[in-house]
């Protein structure tokens, strides 16, 4: 198969998700008694001045980088067979903790970035690691203690915001952590856009952006290119198979889960250092579920993710425009709900046609043999003794 | 109808004993697959009120046949005729309305819920709405107590032993109504006491008036139990015998065919230099008896020992023990002069462990995979596919595009995912990959299952061609082509032991067939 | 013969008052274990002066907060015993709420109750097509429904409030036509109310007895009602009929159902789509309490519901006593801050206990965890004045977390469940 009908064939299920997800948003767009082409406008509408595209245009990238990162965190997981729902949580505890510890010293410029950067995925990772520790040793289903887990950080959080780490005055409205000083910020990209001859934007394009494409880059090549990744990935395809070939099971689970923690330690830097320079109430929560949206969407891909992250994104910034064509933003949600369906539906019924295709196509498929697997095309089989054994205590 | 050797006998069509219809009559049954003729023009002739069993080979016909007695699907040609009628059996539901009850090889309960809950699922007592538990334990009581099963119907099944879910297998079966049992190798996982226990229930059965149909490999057993037997081999039916005149070696003639290829003569490559030697190995079992028990086994440079017995004898535990997918309970395990008994997987295969799974699907290949990542499973550490901690891509490729071609892997390309190819050329690119990484020792377990005729002698060909270069070469199988032509040595393996050392070049069918099953007169570890 | 005199020996070598505690059985030790535990809350009360922590208005919101959380916990039974995980209860109850709010607003509390079950059976379709008909992995799908049912209830209301004339808006949903009635003893909650009186005297034992029974019994929703007998009556269905012991095969062995004539896929969806509906019925109990569906009401109730479930070990007793548990543990910081501090003083104790009993049975290492722990807790009381709102919110995960770690290889999950089932596959 060339490269190019194996990337066709990849994109069917996602793209035709998408399609589905569009049809019946459109459907339910003309229940509410509007006209789903007025929401395609809205949705391609980048503003009318220069000056408004380019915002346009930062606002999605803005939105993408954290979606991404999140993405990328569950996708890590994913890859290997196991689920992190707990996304979440970790970033939400990163991120209280790497603001905490932002605030709380003064370093030259770069170090003082990176130490909250450190921080961030150290505390991701150490969060993850519960789940990992826990399933590992007494058996804990990861889906269970992650969710569990995810609610005790918005909890910890939370106290830590009103408690330690407070930084507004009492009886504020909003809560919020003490301000990074200027060293701990991460400067934007706006230089980018003279330089290409575009107009400047009024808000600043995350400079966090070039982190997520070198993590991004790195997940690709440790997946793809690498001994760990290869391990990684047999793993998810077949246990089995991967222990008969040497892997170590049970460390494999940790590694994996300490990595996707400490990716997940990174989804809220981007707002973090490129915007409010602070941890609030009013903080961006919900990436940790898009996140598992996202992963597969892109079908567990770095590239896939990136394309699904845009989108997504795409989909967020028409919020508050399609509220001024009376159309409710909820819809969305709604769109992006109905893709995550779609795709898992869409990825389910692709798996099962390949294979059904694949081992048809092989010849496979004879008579029922004893031990349950076919016989296979060809001649007689040999003369055999043989007998199954069931496993004593069935 | 075949000839049978002395002592079998073919009754013509018809020939029942007395005015009795036959119970199950099956007359010209024929049953074609794409590409294969699975059963061909089989005759079975089974009276009411006997025990009869059923011997042959895996790939025999039997498994098609039992599916044909049971409704799973329909004959091409022939008929079946039940107490003389003849039927039509459209389904599962029509066979056991036709009173045909089948306790399957693995047994279908679920652990959670009690004998009771077990048996009656699907048919339960109800008495408005309710479950009428005391109505179900009546009969379950009656049922127990009439064939002697000893059931407790308030217990887990998860507490009771594998002796006792066969039994609850059996009631449900009774309990709905079935006056002929087919059981499918019904003591493939007992222990001798185990297996008397089942033969006295099969004796309460048919003294209550019901016929049981019995499928086995164990020719002791069988002799001992059944009151006739019909031989299938390659499909059709050989002959049926009567246990009380015909010995087990001659069912193993039967079974096995009086022509055993002869060895190639070839030299001896056999050097002094043990690359293999195992010293009491023992592995657990969930079960009383370990699974491995106290094995003894060297293999030299350029030797291939080979393992014959009858599947579930302990092969697969100890391939995996060697292979460090087990603990070892017991024993030593030593490869090249060290000892590696606590060694990872890992750790043997980049020592020059070599593996061929059993089960390619399952151990062997990632099957959605392409074929070039196949080629380093396995060998994820070592070159040319590896290159430091990174995947040398082009390297992996070139080096696939190369076993593809001395190996003979018929494939598109090295993109092709696994799945694709058909069993033969999978079996040939595993074998190519483990040969690629010179190994010292290769564990092949049942190297050309599944795989087409040509495939099968190209891996031997290879097999052969390693060995004379000094590979040391475990083989594990079940097709006795394969074990006695390419052998030097050959053990036989039976309940965890290995019970008898024989020369391939000399040895007869009757003599393997005989210490395989047991059936030989001062075969050790028989019980 | 030799083995019924031995047997009788072992039984008297524990003496008569061994004998009462442990014997005759689970039910007697379980009542043991409540009246003990009684015991013990009072002496917390009056050793700490929390008088919170007994009272009849805390036993009530507990009581209140557990509905819908045993609610949930239900509709997880239902799913989970047939082999399908329902992580989309949270969604389910999300879809609850807006229909109770939806349906009550315009016909009243029984047209509540009506729409809210509808919603959420509907949720619980199209996880059951997804799971079922679909094979598509059941933790993914329940996580899709969670964010879909997020943005339809929004959707819905910006359709149908918003601008509109009825009231209400964007969040939430106009007032309930009508309250649900609520029921409250005679003589002994009501009116004399002697229950209340007993209460108040703050005696030991008995007023913590009478603070119990009448928060039980005083103005008792009749929704309330629903949800207790639901819990006997889940029992008698799943554990008693046919169809029950169908289902729960699904979630055993469903090769085995399907082998024996259950129609596997069949059963699957009913109990998936029961689920939706037991999940949008606590959603409905959220709504009666604010007397409007609004957004955000759930709170991840439905989570909770599910870790109920985990720590009843998927029986409908166990689930009940877990919800319970939360229940009261959220009731207990509404209620007074101060009185969950008063909690650490019960760890302290139980802590000590379980210490003593692992000394006794000679694991010297884990009666030294339990007594350093124990002591922890001890120090904590003495030195807190008040636990924050943060840390306490998340007292029904910590246990649950707690419990699956401790005791995840003795809790009996149904064998088949997660398994994503596929016809001839198996």
């Amino acid at each position: 198969m060339t490269a190019l009908r194996r990337l066709g064939s990849a994109l069917v299920a996602p793209a035709l998700a998408v399609v589905v997800a569009v049809v019946i948003t459109a459907v339910v767009i003309l229940l509410i008694g509007e006209n789903p082409s007025t929401a395609l406008r809205v949705l391609l509408d980048f503003g009318d001045t220069p000056a408004q595209q380019t915002q346009a245009i930062v606002v999605i990238l803005n939105r993408a980088v954290p979606l991404f990162l999140s993405g990328l965190a569950v996708a890590v997981a994913f890859r290997m067979g196991l689920f992190n729902i707990g996304v979440e949580g970790q970033y939400r505890m990163a991120t209280v903790l790497a603001a905490g510890a932002g605030a709380a010293v003064a370093l030259p410029g770069p170090l003082h970035v990176l130490l909250i950067i450190v921080v961030a995925m150290a505390v991701g990772a150490l969060w993850a690691g519960i789940v990992a520790v826990l399933k590992v040793t007494r058996g804990v289903s990861e889906v269970i203690s992650s969710i569990m887990l995810n609610f005790i950080a918005l909890g910890t959080a939370s106290w830590l915001l009103t408690g330690p780490l407070r930084g507004s005055e009492e009886g504020a409205a909003i809560i919020t952590t003490t301000d990074i000083p200027e060293s701990g910020r991460f400067p934007d990209l706006n230089g980018l856009f003279d330089v290409v001859g575009l107009a400047q934007p009024r808000s600043g394009l995350y400079g966090f952006l070039l982190v997520a494409v070198v993590v991004g880059v790195a997940v690709a090549v440790v997946l793809t290119r690498t001994r760990f990744g290869f391990d990684l990935r047999a793993t998810g395809m077949s246990p089995s198979a991967a222990t008969a070939s040497g892997v170590d099971a049970r460390r494999m689970v940790i590694k994996t889960m300490l990595i996707s923690g400490g990716i997940a330690g990174l989804i809220g830097l981007p707002d973090l250092l490129g915007d409010t320079h602070h941890f609030g109430t009013e903080f961006t929560a919900g990436l940790g579920f898009l996140g598992i949206a996202v992963a597969l969407l892109g079908r567990g891909s770095p590239t896939g993710i990136a394309f699904a992250a845009l989108l997504f994104a795409f989909l967020d910034r028409a919020a508050v425009p399609l509220q001024f064509a009376d159309i409710p933003a909820s819809v969305v949600t709604i769109i992006q709900g109905t893709i995550v369906l779609a795709v898992v539906i869409a990825n389910e019924l692709a798996r099962q046609l390949t294979r059904r295709r694949a081992e048809r196509g092989s010849g496979q498929g004879g008579p029922p043999t004893d031990d349950g697997t076919s016989a296979g095309p060809g001649g007689p089989v040999g003369t055999r003794i043989t007998d199954d054994r069931q496993e004593a205590g069935a | 109808m075949a000839e049978g050797p002395a002592g079998a006998h073919v009754p013509a069509a018809g020939d029942a004993g007395g005015d009795a219809p036959y119970a199950v009559e099956l007359r010209g049954i024929t049953k074609r697959f794409p590409g294969v003729v699975a059963n061909r023009d089989i005759e079975l002739r089974v009276r009411r009120g006997e025990v009869h069993a059923i011997v042959g080979e895996n790939g025999a016909g039997k498994s098609t046949l039992m599916k044909t007695l049971y409704g799973m699907h329909r004959p091409d040609e022939g008929t079946i005729l039940l107490d003389g009628r003849e039927t039509t059996l459209r389904s599962p539901a029509d066979a056991i309305a036709a009173g045909i009850g089948m306790v399957h090889q693995h047994f279908m309960l679920a652990d959670n819920f009690t004998v009771l809950e077990n048996v009656v699922l699907g048919s339960e007592p109800t008495r408005g709405g309710r479950l009428d538990r005391t109505e179900a334990r009546r009969r379950i009581g009656e049922i127990s107590q009439r064939y002697a099963l000893g059931l407790d119907p308030d217990v887990l099944v998860e507490e009771l032993g594998v002796g006792d879910r066969q039994r609850v297998e059996i009631a449900k079966v009774l309990y709905r109504g079935a006056t002929t049992l087919i059981l499918d190798e019904p003591t493939a996982v007992l222990v001798p006491q185990e297996v008397d226990e089942l033969f006295g229930n099969l004796a309460e059965l048919t003294r209550e008036g019901l016929t049981v149909i019995f499928i086995s490999h164990k020719l002791d057993e069988v002799r001992k139990v059944a009151d006739s037997i019909t031989v299938i081999r390659r499909g059709t039916t050989v002959g049926s015998a009567d246990p009380r005149t015909t010995t087990a070696r001659q069912l193993a003639e039967m079974m096995v065919g009086s022509e055993l290829p002869s060895p190639q003569t070839r030299t001896s490559t056999v050097r002094e230099t043990p690359v293999l030697e195992l010293r009491g190995v023992t592995v657990a079992s969930l079960g009383g008896r370990p699974a491995v028990d106290g094995v003894d086994l060297t293999v030299h440079e350029g030797e291939v020992v080979g393992i014959a017995g009858v599947e579930g004898n302990g092969q697969a535990e100890l391939v995996d023990a060697i292979m460090g997918l087990r603990p070892l309970a017991g024993g030593v395990v030593v490869l090249g002069g060290e000892e590696i008994t606590g060694w990872s997987t890992r750790a043997r295969r980049e020592s020059g462990m070599g593996f061929i799974p059993e089960d390619r699907h399952r151990q062997g290949m990632l099957l959605d995979a392409p074929l070039w990542e196949n080629r380093i499973l396995g060998h994820q550490t070592r070159p040319p596919a590896v290159k430091g901690p990174f995947i040398d891509r082009r390297a992996a490729r070139a080096d696939t595009e190369r076993i593809m071609g001395e190996y003979d892997v018929r494939a598109p390309g090295p993109d092709t995912p696994a799945v694709a190819l058909s069993g033969g050329n999978q079996q040939k690119l595993i074998v190519g990959r483990e040969m690629s990484a010179s190994p010292r020792l290769l564990v092949a377990a049942h190297p050309t299952r599944g795989v087409d005729v040509g495939a099968q002698a190209a891996i031997w060909e290879l097999l052969n061609a390693a060995r004379a270069d000094g590979l040391g070469i475990l083989l594990i199988s079940a097709d006795l082509d394969e074990l006695i032509s390419l052998s030097d040595t050959l053990h036989v393996m039976l309940r965890g032991r290995l019970v008898a050392t024989l020369d391939p070049a000399a040895v007869t069918p009757e003599q393997l067939g005989g210490h395989m099953t047991g059936a030989s007169v001062g075969a050790a570890g028989a019980a | 013969m030799s083995t019924v005199t031995t047997a009788a020996t072992s039984a008297s070598n524990r003496g008569p008052l061994t004998e009462l505690f442990l014997g005759g059985g689970t039910a007697r030790r379980i009542t043991w274990g409540l009246v003990g535990l009684m015991l013990l809350m009072s002496v917390v009360r009056i050793v700490s002066g929390e008088q919170a922590l007994t009272s009849s208005s805390t036993f009530a919101t507990a009581l209140l907060l557990a509905v819908p959380i045993g609610l949930a916990a239900l509709g997880g039974l239902f799913s989970e015993r047939a082999g399908v995980v329902n992580i989309g209860l949270e969604g389910m109850m999300i879809l609850g709420t807006w229909g109770g709010g939806y349906a009550g607003y315009q016909w009243g509390w029984v047209g509540a109750i009506v729409g809210g079950v509808l919603f959420g059976a509907a949720g619980g379709l199209v996880h059951a097509i997804a799971t079922v008909t679909f094979g598509v992995d059941h933790v993914v799908s329940g996580v899709a429904i969670n964010i879909l049912a997020g943005g339809i209830v929004r959707f819905l209301s910006e359709l149908v409030y918003a601008g509109s004339d009825v009231g209400g808006g964007v969040t939430q949903s106009p007032a309930l036509s009508s309250r649900p009635p609520s029921f409250s003893l005679p003589v002994l909650s009501d009116g004399p109310d002697l229950l209340g009186d007993l209460a108040g005297r703050e005696w030991f034992l008995v007023s913590d007895i009478a603070g119990l029974l009448r928060g039980m019994t005083s103005g008792v929703g009749v929704l309330t009602l629903i949800a207790i007998l639901l819990v006997p009556l889940s029992y008698l269905v799943l554990w008693r009929t046919a169809f029950g012991l169908r289902l729960r095969s699904c979630g055993e062995n469903p090769a085995a159902a399907d082998s024996l004539g259950v129609p596997v896929y069949r059963m699957k969806y009913i109990a998936v789509v029961i689920s939706g509906g037991l999940a949008g019925l606590g959603g409905v109990a959220l709504v009666f309490v604010a007397n409007i569906y609004k957004e955000g009401q759930t709170g991840g109730r439905g989570f909770i519901g599910l870790a109920a479930l985990i720590f009843g070990n998927w029986r409908p007793g166990g689930l009940a006593a877990g919800a319970g548990l939360f229940g009261f543990a959220d009731g207990l910081q509404l209620r007074s801050r101060t009185a969950v501090v008063a909690l650490l003083l019960l760890l302290a104790v139980l802590l000590l206990a379980v210490a003593v009993f692992q000394t006794v049975r000679g694991k010297y290492v884990q009666a030294v965890l339990a007594a350093a722990f124990a002591a922890l807790s001890l120090v904590g009381f003495l030195t807190i004045e008040e636990l924050p709102t943060g840390i306490v919110s998340f007292t029904p995960h910590l246990i649950t977390l707690l419990v699956l770690s401790l005791a995840s290889q003795r809790l009996r999950m149904p064998k088949a469940d997660g398994l994503v089932y596929r016809r001839g596959e198996h």
